[in-house]
């Protein structure tokens, strides 16, 4: 179990800055999540940390050692890639003792190790079969058994299953908490997925452009999201964000606490109202009244109904509704929500406290 | 329906030949090329193998002689076939090697790829020419460039290396390599296949450099290396204008650059025995075949294919 430092660690390909100084403590044996939008610098921030891209400014540190000159193999991790990257020449068995072989370990002991990592991952029958012989979730886990053999301090996951469907995926998910819960070892992994982030993590990280935009434990990222971005980007579906001016109290300013600093709004001032879908309730008097909807788009998914439509002035609205509802396109929908729930956003996306709070 | 039941109707054989009529129609240039310039001669030339023939005589058919000649009362065959061995068995390992090392170099991502790529293929596209047999026997000869060299950098004076019966094959081995260029761009495909995260894999297993070459690279590559090495096997085999341009056709110094298809020539074309040049057609078309069985036979030990 090890401790990660990143400080201001940045990346420049050429002229271009993909990562702006990311300012990060993973503790010893913490699962952290890295989540954000394509392109935003998952991979790359991950595969720095792996010492597989050079890191163009910071300083890294693994269990309290620089670690930004030292090479791959000396930073006491392992990877588990997308591609599983798993060579298609060499047995499991092989695939499993290569990294072991080439610290020129003892043979009884690279056989130990394969056979419990093989017990644990249950792939010993496979052991003696090519990667071509396995199908995507027993490759997946070869692959994650190719990282355990080596015993690291830190596991490095990137997108290890985007390449499953969608059963195997929860239940790889399931297994790789579990194997987090066993060894206790200290975890990064990313995703672009969140329930993924949500369920697996300890802690997310939420990145946009290069730069974190929130860290926090998941519900803390559900509760209070530090903007309109990470507000938008966790939750399924999104959270509605209904654009409103202030207006109420003619002649004085509304001072919001945000995250420890004042937010004034003006009087006119834009400001969003941010409501999560499955917040909002049916009836005008649960809660305070938001409007009625009219609704355009209906969705059943059995245990909830989510419902697509308009409020009078033309603005979007998504809410999910507990149970099988009998609502149709064309219906009117009195909607209202618990003001403690609603988030409000100034014009940049900074968040204030909750209405209520 | 069962697979087996009996159509209920089939057309006549002259309608649906007539139906296909148009495509070998299309096809008829190649067919004509096929049967008149390859089978027909590669038939004729069995018959004649068995045949006194000289184109001063009629053919007359004398069995297995040319064949038992060959195998047990011919100097010169023996001499070719050493000259060719030799040559073969030099000149494609070499050309292998040097082929995937600059191609290994070409492939680390260098600035101007392309005209490096461009250059090194030159060769290839010249090499067989016999313009640039004349110019290998300017660059080896007594007064040629290579000795100019010895004599400015090391003050040696060196051999005619092409009149010399113990260099002047090694010269049409090093001509040969030369040409590595279109093996060498297969290298670079077969290089570019290889996925990148498979060596970021093994740095994080800390293999080295070389490690990940022969743990990695030289195994995924060993389809293209097979691929190459049988290409350029049959193409030495075959190996003619060199030999015939740097020796004026005569595969000497005392039949020191005597290659196969040369004596098979000089048999043919000075001597004009037809039946017994076609007999060492035949051993060759043999040799070839018995080594690319042998390399096919020997692939399943080696070779490791992806599907
Ligand atoms: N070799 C490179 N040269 C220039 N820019 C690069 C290079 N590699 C990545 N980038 C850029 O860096 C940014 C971050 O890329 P990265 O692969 O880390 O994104 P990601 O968050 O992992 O995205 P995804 O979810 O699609 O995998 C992208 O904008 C990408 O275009
Ligand atoms: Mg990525």
């Amino acid at each position: 179990m090890t401790s990660l430092t990143l400080t201001d660690i940045r990346k420049s390909y050429g002229t271009v800055d993909v990562i702006h100084g990311v300012d990060l403590r993973i503790e010893p044996g913490e699962l952290v999540v890295f989540v954000g939008p394509s392109g935003c610098g998952k991979s790359t921030l991950l595969r720095m940390i792996a010492g597989l891209e050079p890191i163009s400014g910071g300083e890294l540190r693994i269990g309290g050692q620089r670690m930004n000159e030292r090479p791959a193999s000396e930073r006491g991790i392992a990877m588990v890639f997308q591609s599983y990257a798993l060579y298609p020449h060499m047995s499991v068995r092989k695939n499993m003792s290569f990294g072991l072989e080439t610290a020129r370990m003892p043979r009884a002991e690279i056989d130990q190790r394969v056979q419990k990592a093989a017990e644990i991952l249950q792939i010993v029958p496979l052991l003696d079969r090519k990667p071509k012989q396995l199908s995507g979730g027993q490759r997946q886990r070869v692959a994650i058994g190719r990282a355990i053999v080596r015993d690291p301090q830190v596991f490095l996951f990137d997108e290890p299953l985007s390449n499953l469907d969608a059963e195997l995926r929860v239940q790889t998910r399931v297994e790789i908490a579990k194997l987090h819960a066993d060894i206790g070892a200290t975890m990064i992994y990313v995703t672009h997925d969140q329930v993924e982030a949500m369920t697996l993590a300890d802690r997310i990280v939420v990145l946009r452009g290069g730069r974190i935009e929130q860290a926090g434990t998941p519900l803390e990222i559900y509760n209070r999201p530090a903007n309109r971005f990470v507000a938008g980007f966790i939750g399924s579906p999104k959270m509605n964000f209904l654009e409103t001016s202030i207006s109420r109290r003619i002649g004085s300013d509304v001072a919001l606490d945000l995250a420890g600093t004042q937010l004034v709004l003006r009087n006119g001032d834009a400001a969003a109202l941010g409501v999560r879908p499955e917040h909002l309730k049916v009836g005008a008097d649960r809660g305070t009244s938001l409007g009625q909807m009219t609704v355009t788009h209906v969705e059943q998914l059995g245990g909830q109904t989510i419902v697509h439509g308009r409020f009078p002035d033309q603005q979007p609205i998504v809410a999910t509704l507990e149970g099988q509802n009998s609502v149709e396109a064309g219906d009117l929908l009195p909607l209202s929500a618990d003001l403690a729930q609603c988030h409000v956003f100034d014009a940049e996306g900074r968040r204030a406290a909750a209405l209520a709070a | 329906m069962s697979v087996n039941e009996a159509p209920l109707y089939r057309a006549p054989l002259w309608l649906r030949f007539k139906g296909q009529l148009a495509g070998y129609g299309f096809l008829s240039p190649w067919l004509i090329g096929l049967f008149a310039l390859t089978l027909g001669p590669a038939v004729s030339s069995l018959y004649l193998s068995m045949t006194d023939y000289s184109l001063m005589s009629s053919p007359r058919w004398v069995g297995a002689d040319n064949y038992v000649r060959i195998a047990s009362d011919d100097p010169r065959f023996r001499a070719a076939m050493n000259v060719t061995f030799t040559y073969v068995l030099l000149s494609v390992p070499l050309k292998l090697i040097f082929a995937l090392a600059i191609a290994v170099l070409l492939n680390k991502g260098l600035k101007g790829l392309n005209w490096f790529r461009a250059i090194f293929y030159l060769p290839s596209l010249i090499g067989g020419s016999v313009a640039i047999a004349v110019l290998w026997r300017q660059v080896f000869a007594s007064d040629g460039i290579i000795n100019q060299v010895l004599m400015a950098v090391f003050n040696y004076e060196g051999p005619s290396w092409i009149a010399n019966p113990n260099t002047a094959i090694y010269t049409l081995v090093a001509l040969a390599v030369w040409q590595f260029g279109s093996s060498m761009i297969i290298f670079l495909a077969g290089l570019r296949q290889i996925p990148t995260d498979m060596y970021e894999a093994a740095s994080i297993d800390g293999a080295s450099r070389a490690r990940q070459f022969f743990k990695i690279t030289l195994p995924l590559l060993t389809p293209v290396i097979f691929f190459n090495a049988v290409i350029l096997t049959i193409d030495a085999f075959k190996a003619f204008t060199p030999a015939f341009v740097i020796s004026d056709g005569s595969g000497g110094p005392i039949d020191s650059t005597l290659f196969y298809t040369l004596y098979l020539y000089q048999e043919a074309f000075t001597n004009f025995r037809f039946g017994y040049a076609s007999a060492l057609a035949w051993v060759l078309v043999a040799i070839i075949a018995g080594f690319t069985a042998l390399a096919f036979l020997s692939a399943k030990y080696w070779v490791h294919y992806d599907d």
